[in-house]
């Protein structure tokens, strides 16, 4: 799926990042939990996760996430997009819940972690 | 391989800073990367550098990271000043947690930090003196397929 598909599907803002719109992605993984992310996720994937603060863009920087997707609508801070834009990462947010915005991803064939062919 | 494989830098890292914490292990990140390290490698030595860093910052006052790399290794090495830690076989495992509830909701304290270091690295080695301090000395292999 293309990015810019995935604003579509979710409904989601932009907040920054839009030069990535064209690009790829085929997997996606969804946690609070950094540890969890740090542990399991891979590098492209898409990450969505209700947690807004500066460490998911510096966790979506270490394990090389393609996005970050915030879902039930949040938004980091100031500071959080200013640290995005430095690390060069597309973020998105969307009204949807966690389990929509997943379910909506799964819907359109995008597979979770450790299900990439 | 390339000349400028002998690199050896030192980063401080300040406890309960939550703004910065990261900073240091993606400027490493950055480092490896720039001097076209496997990017499967600098991965992992990201992962576990980040774990590493974020434990002084929940835990400790200040610590030094140390990044050493030569033509066959990696090294990260870790000293900081802080509580310590009382039961080190206990720390590493799965889960363990002393992480306070502010910790937790910034998406850390889920007891996996050492773990993931241990399944990142091929030589893990935590030293802890109660009251003092806890040193950290990880080591990745260039050539090594890890356990990840
Ligand atoms: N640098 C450190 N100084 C003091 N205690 C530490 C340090 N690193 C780890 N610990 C202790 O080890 C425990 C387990 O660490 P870790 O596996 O990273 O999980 P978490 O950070 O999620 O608690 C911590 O909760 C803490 O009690
Ligand atoms: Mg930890």
């Amino acid at each position: 799926m293309i990015l810019r598909e995935l604003v579509d599907l979710l409904e989601a803002e932009v907040i920054c990042g839009e030069h990535h719109l064209d690009e790829e992605f085929e997997c996606a993984g969804a946690s609070d939990l950094m540890s969890d992310v740090l542990a399991f996720g891979e590098s492209g994937i898409i990450l969505l996760t209700g947690l807004a603060n500066t460490q998911s863009i510096q966790t979506a920087e270490i394990i090389e996430a393609k996005a970050i997707v915030y879902v039930r609508g949040k938004k980091p801070n100031k500071e959080g997009i200013s640290l995005a834009e430095k690390r060069n990462i597309l973020i998105l947010s969307t009204k949807f819940f966690m389990y929509k915005a997943c379910g909506l991803l799964y819907g359109r064939g995008i597979v979770g972690v450790g299900n990439l062919k | 391989m390339v000349s400028h494989y002998d690199l050896s830098r030192t980063f401080e890292i300040k406890g309960r800073d939550f703004s910065k914490a990261g900073y240091v292990s993606i400027n490493i990140k950055e480092i490896l990367r720039e001097l076209g390290i496997d990017p499967v490698i600098v991965r992992r030595v990201a992962i576990a550098s980040y774990e590493a860093e974020m434990n002084v910052v929940m835990y400790a006052s200040k610590g030094e990271m140390a990044l050493k790399l030569n033509p066959k290794v990696i090294q990260i090495t870790l000293e900081d000043e802080g509580p310590g830690i009382e039961n080190i076989d206990m720390a590493m495992q799965e889960g363990y947690t002393t992480a306070t509830d502010e910790i937790r909701e910034m998406g850390f304290g889920a007891g996996m930090g050492l773990p993931n270091i241990k399944k990142n690295a091929d030589v893990f080695e935590l030293k802890s003196t109660v009251g003092k301090g806890t040193s950290y000395n990880i080591v990745i292999y260039l050539n090594s397929k890890g356990n990840v």
